[in-house]
Parts: structure tokens; C-alpha cells; sequence
């Protein structure tokens, strides 16, 4: 299960790099989504898969560490979901304005801040 | 005391939260974030005494024990950056009355200004890392309003280019978190200096390091991860530069040298040799983008990434007196730079340009200006009797110390290209005459510019002071320095005595 969630992850890297590499900025766009969705996995990945057990603490008490999954990377990974929806939504508006602006998708033409 | 530990977060987020509210009232929304920036100011000043008195403070937020809630922990290298936070948030407060537009006023400025004060201060004084990540992104996020908010197609433009790397770096820095978290198993910063010490993974260590160096080189700008900061500081209003001027780069600073002296230090000759290239390369390109601009802020901006290299330089040097110049140059520096954007301001107000062959004669229709240019300005290029030169002389001297000569000889050569692009400045928007007729774009009576002087006076009086008086300012850098170095002190601070 690991080595399919690291090829995955991989997947997902390589192809926002790839799609952030284009000219158009809503590829972009989709490049730095892709790029949280792999991040979020790799969190997941490296902190430990535990199959099948809740992250919880079961009523009867006593448990060894390993018949619980851990909570803290679901919680981490949580937070960085809502954050980086904020930020997705955010990002959307900005760059829809800058097409507006611009009159253009492409990056190449985006070039008044550096002349 | 434990109050002082929250009220630098508080009391700017509360001043957001309230301005908000008194989103109607055109006057609160004046008042308020003016008393709100002033007493961020005070609860610095008082954080950073208390630090200065008992050491190292620590709060464990919710009364969860250590390694399992989120820790805020105050020495004194957090607590001069808070203060220093408290001084630049007072002065852009007093600032932006005059110098923002009422449109942006009414879109939220000051609520903006405010949430972004606070997540900077939230960012200096958290001791978990994730944390850490949840605060630069509260701060990203304001700073991206601040930076679109009300632009045309320049200001439009540069938001993009921030906005996609500071994202970036962000993932960077999550996917940092996450392998350290599986390698470590802890995210509290003093946990992890004891886990990682005892680790049989060095290479995972370093790994980890160096996707930590990634991202927090983005955010502060340092080389070849800076290009995002030329494109976009010049072209938001003029005190949104000076406060992400002073502040933003500097945030990415602090998170490097905190990992840096804390956590990653298995290895120094591999880490903090490349953080040393990596300074050395910062401060040359830096001061050369700078040389072929013409444009103020254009060559403050470039400026900004060369003087990250003289901070990053005293992390990579990596001795007592060395981090003492880097806290000392971080200090000096927020208030030099956040002053020089400043007066660019008012100089755009009085001219309406900031393009160098259209500026001119100011000298001789405002010697007062020019005056308050020269102190930060040669303070940046680090003349005596300034601030900046006492910045550079404990790096050089450190430098010399531990025999890198050739990083001592390239901080001594950019000190001397910056001295070159500060007259420049000087001599085309001060010095020389004005193309125009004669006192053609003046309109401005003295008085009706108080408002935007006052900050800058302060700031420069500031400078001043520091240079004159370094020795009071240089000891606490030391007692900073020795604190950033001795790791067990930070980690019993935090987890109490049982490690």
C-alpha cells in the first residue's frame, strides 16, 4: 500500500510541475492544486498507513500504540485541506481578474512588472 | 506574565476583527487600528522586557502538556523580532491614514494590515511547527489581499507571481512537515531538537533539511528562489511595500535561523556550508539587479535580497558573535528599509513618480527630506556612525573570526555597490536639478504631510539612536545568540526538566 501511495504521490508532483510549467495560467492553477493534493498525501504516507483501526481510543481503556491509527496527520492534513481551499478560491478570483487585465492566458505576456 | 505571550497575537487580531465591525463608521475605522497599532507596540516593548528579565517564557496554550498542544514560546531572539513588529506596525499605522486612498479604506485595509501584523507575530513566537505553517499562511493570505487590493494590471500581475511561488514554498514546507512528522513522530520544535538528536537517520535529517531550506528560502527571498520579490514589491501602494518591505522576507529569516540553530544541526559543515554559498551568492546578485534599475523602489526592492544574503551569512558562519549580527542586521534592518520605502512615498506623494530621470531637485525644495533619506540610506550601505554599520562590523568580525575570508570580502564589496546605488538615488532624485520648471509639481504645504513625515522621523531618530547607542542592543543580540545556541535551555523551557 505504501509503494502505491509513493507512486502517487509522484504522479500527482509530477504532473503539477509539469502543468505549472505551461503558459496559461489556469494550468497553473491546476499545478499548484495538484501539488497540495500530493503534499496532503505525503503526509499521510510518511507518517504510517494503519488499516482498518478509527483513530480513536476505544472505551475499555488500554491499547497499544499500534491498534489505533494516529490522529495527529488526519488533524494536520485536515487543516491544510480547508487552508489551501481557501487559498484555491482565492487564487481563482485573482487569476480571472488578471486575464481580465491582461487580456491574455499567457504567461509569456504577463511581463509589465519586470520591464 | 503568561499574558504577554498571547497579547501580540491578540490585540492586532482583535483590532481586525473590530474594524471590521465598525465597517460603517468611517471615523472607527480610522481610530482604531491607529490605538490598535500602538498598543501592539506597548505589549511588544512589555514582551520583550519581561524576556529580557526572566528569560525564557512559555505558555502551553489550552493547559495541554507539551508535545501534544500547540506551545508559544517567547525568548529573546522572538521577542526583540515582536517588539521590532510592534515598532513598524505603530508607524505604518500612522502612515497609511494619509497615504491610503479612501477606496482601499473602505475595501478593508486596515482590518488586512492588522490580520497581517498578527500572523507575523503568531509566526515569531510559535514553538510547533505546523503551527508555524498555519500562521505563514494566514499571513500569505493577507498579504495577497494587500498586495491585489484595488491594483490595475501591474499590481494584478505582480499578485500572481507571489501569489504562485509563496504557494509553492508553502507546499514545500508541508511536504517538509509531513516526512518529519513520519520520521520524528512530533511536531513541537523542542521535542523534535531531542528526537532528531538521537536519530540513527542522518540522511533523512538532512533530507528534511534541505526541503525546509527550500521553502523558507522562497518566502525570504534569498538566492536563486528570490525572483517573486522583484517582480511584485513595487507595484502595490507605497506603504504596503514598506510594511512587506520591513516584515514578510524577514519572517522567512526568522523560520530559517530558528530550524537552523534548533533542529538541523547534525550536520553543520553540509548545511550551513550551503546556507553560506547561498549568502554570499544572495548579497552579490541582489545589489547587482539593483545597479541596473531606475526606479526608487525598484532598487530598494533588489536591495531587500541582497541584504537577506548579510543575515543568512551570520547563520551560515554559525558562532555566538556571528548570530548576534544576524539578529542585530535583522533588527537594523526592519527599521532602515520599512523607513526607506517610506520616504519613497512621500516622494511619490510630492512628485507623483518614482522614476529616477523624471525626479530632481528635491534638496532644494525640501532639505528636510533629503536629510531624512541620507540616515537610512547610509545606514543601509552601512556608514558610521548608523546602525547598519555596527550590523556589518560584528559580521565581518565574526567572518574573520572563524577564517571565512572570502564570504567577509563579498559582504564588504556589496557594502560598497549599495553605498553606490544609495547616491545614486541620491544624486538623481535629491541632488541633481529638476527637470521640470521650477517647483511645477509641488502642491503639497508642509503641514498637510505631518501624518506621513512623522513615522518616517521616528524611524529615522530610531536609526540614529541604535547607531549611537549600539552597545545596549548589541548585548541582547548576544544574549539572543547565546540562547539560539544553547538548545537544552530552550528544550527544558518547554518540556520542563524530565529530559
Amino acid at each position: 500500500m505504501e509503494l502505491l501511495l509513493a507512486v502517487v504521490v509522484g504522479g500527482l508532483y509530477a504532473a503539477g510541475v509539469y502543468l505549472m510549467l505551461r503558459r496559461s495560467i489556469l494550468k497553473v492553477i491546476f499545478g499548484l492544486a495538484l501539488i497540495g493534493h500530493a503534499a496532503n498525501l505525503l503526509i499521510f504516507t510518511a507518517a504510517g498507513l494503519t488499516r482498518g483501526r478509527a483513530p480513536l481510543v476505544p472505551r475499555s481503556g488500554a491499547v497499544s500504540a499500534s491498534d489505533i491509527a494516529d490522529p495527529l496527520p488526519q488533524a494536520v492534513i485536515l487543516t491544510a485541506i480547508v487552508i489551501s481551499f481557501g487559498v484555491m478560491a482565492f487564487a481563482l478570483v485573482l487569476f480571472r481578474r488578471g486575464w481580465e487585465a491582461a487580456g491574455t492566458d499567457d504567461t509569456d505576456a504577463m511581463r509589465v512588472t519586470e520591464s | 506574565m503568561k499574558l504577554l505571550l498571547v497579547l501580540p497575537i491578540v490585540v492586532p487580531l482583535g483590532t481586525a476583527a473590530l474594524t471590521l465591525v465598525a465597517w460603517s463608521s468611517y471615523r472607527a475605522q480610522r481610530v482604531l487600528p491607529l490605538l490598535g497599532g500602538l498598543a501592539l507596540l506597548g505589549s511588544g516593548l512589555a514582551l520583550l522586557s519581561s524576556v529580557a528579565r526572566h528569560g525564557i517564557q512559555v505558555l502551553q496554550l489550552g493547559n495541554w502538556p507539551a508535545p501534544f498542544g500547540i506551545t508559544l514560546v517567547a525568548d529573546l531572539f522572538s521577542a526583540l523580532m515582536v517588539a521590532v513588529t510592534g515598532v513598524i506596525g505603530a508607524a505604518v499605522a500612522v502612515y497609511s491614514l494619509l497615504a491610503i486612498d479612501a477606496e482601499r479604506e473602505q475595501f478593508g485595509y486596515h482590518s488586512l494590515l492588522h490580520a497581517l501584523l498578527a500572523a507575523v507575530c503568531g509566526a515569531f513566537l510559535t514553538g510547533d511547527l505546523f503551527n508555524l505553517y498555519v500562521w505563514f499562511e494566514v499571513m500569505l493570505m493577507a498579504s495577497f489581499v494587500l498586495l491585489a487590493l484595488g491594483g490595475g494590471r501591474p499590481q494584478i500581475e505582480g499578485a500572481m507571481k507571489y501569489v504562485t511561488l509563496n504557494l509553492v514554498a508553502s507546499a514545500f514546507f508541508l511536504a517538509a512537515v509531513g516526512i518529519l512528522y513520519g520520521a520524528a513522530g512530533s511536531l513541537n520544535m523542542a521535542d523534535l531538537a531531542v528526537t532528531l538528536d538521537s536519530s540513527n537517520e542522518p540522511g533523512v535529517t538532512t533530507v528534511v533539511a534541505m526541503l525546509f531550506l527550500v521553502a523558507f528560502g522562497i518566502k525570504a527571498g534569498v538566492f536563486p528562489l528570490f525572483f517573486w520579490l522583484p517582480a511584485s514589491y513595487h507595484t502595490p501602494p507605497v506603504v504596503v511595500s514598506a510594511l512587506f518591505a520591513g516584515l514578510l522576507t524577514k519572517v522567512g529569516v526568522y523560520a530559517l535561523i530558528r530550524v537552523f540553530t534548533l533542529l538541523f544541526v547534525h550536520d553543520v559543515a553540509f548545511t550551513h556550508g550551503i546556507i553560506l554559498v547561498v549568502a554570499g551568492l544572495t548579497m552579490v546578485t541582489g545589489v547587482l539587479g539593483a545597479v541596473a534599475q531606475n526606479d526608487f523602489r525598484r532598487i530598494l526592492s533588489f536591495h531587500i535580497v541582497s541584504q537577506i544574503g548579510y543575515m543568512v551569512m551570520g547563520l551560515g558562519i554559525f558562532t555566538r558573535l556571528a548570530l548576534a549580527g544576524s539578529v542585530f542586521y535583522i533588527v537594523h534592518h526592519i527599521i532602515v528599509k520599512t523607513n526607506l520605502f517610506l520616504v519613497s512615498g512621500v516622494v511619490e506623494r510630492l512628485r507623483g513618480t518614482l522614476l529616477l530621470p523624471s525626479l530632481g531637485g528635491l534638496y532644494q525644495s525640501r532639505p528636510l527630506l533629503a536629510g531624512l533619506f541620507l540616515v537610512p540610506a547610509l545606514s543601509l550601505a552601512g556608514m558610521p556612525p548608523f546602525s547598519g554599520f555596527f550590523a556589518k562590523l560584528a559580521l565581518v568580525h565574526a567572518g574573520f573570526e572563524a577564517e571565512r575570508y572570502l564570504i567577509v570580502g563579498v559582504a564588504l564589496a556589496v557594502g560598497l555597490l549599495t553605498l553606490v546605488s544609495m547616491m545614486k538615488i541620491w544624486s538623481e532624485a535629491f541632488w541633481k536639478p529638476s527637470p521640470h520648471e521650477a517647483g511645477a509639481a509641488e502642491s503639497y504645504p508642509p503641514e498637510a504631510l505631518r501624518l506621513m513625515i512623522g513615522p518616517v522621523v521616528a524611524l529615522a531618530t530610531l536609526t540614529v539612536l541604535i547607531g549611537l547607542g549600539a552597545g545596549p542592543l548589541f548585548n541582547l543580540s548576544l544574549e539572543a545568540a547565546d540562547q539560539l545556541l544553547d538548545r537544552n535551555a530552550y528544550v527544558t523551557a518547554v518540556l520542563g526538566s524530565r529530559s
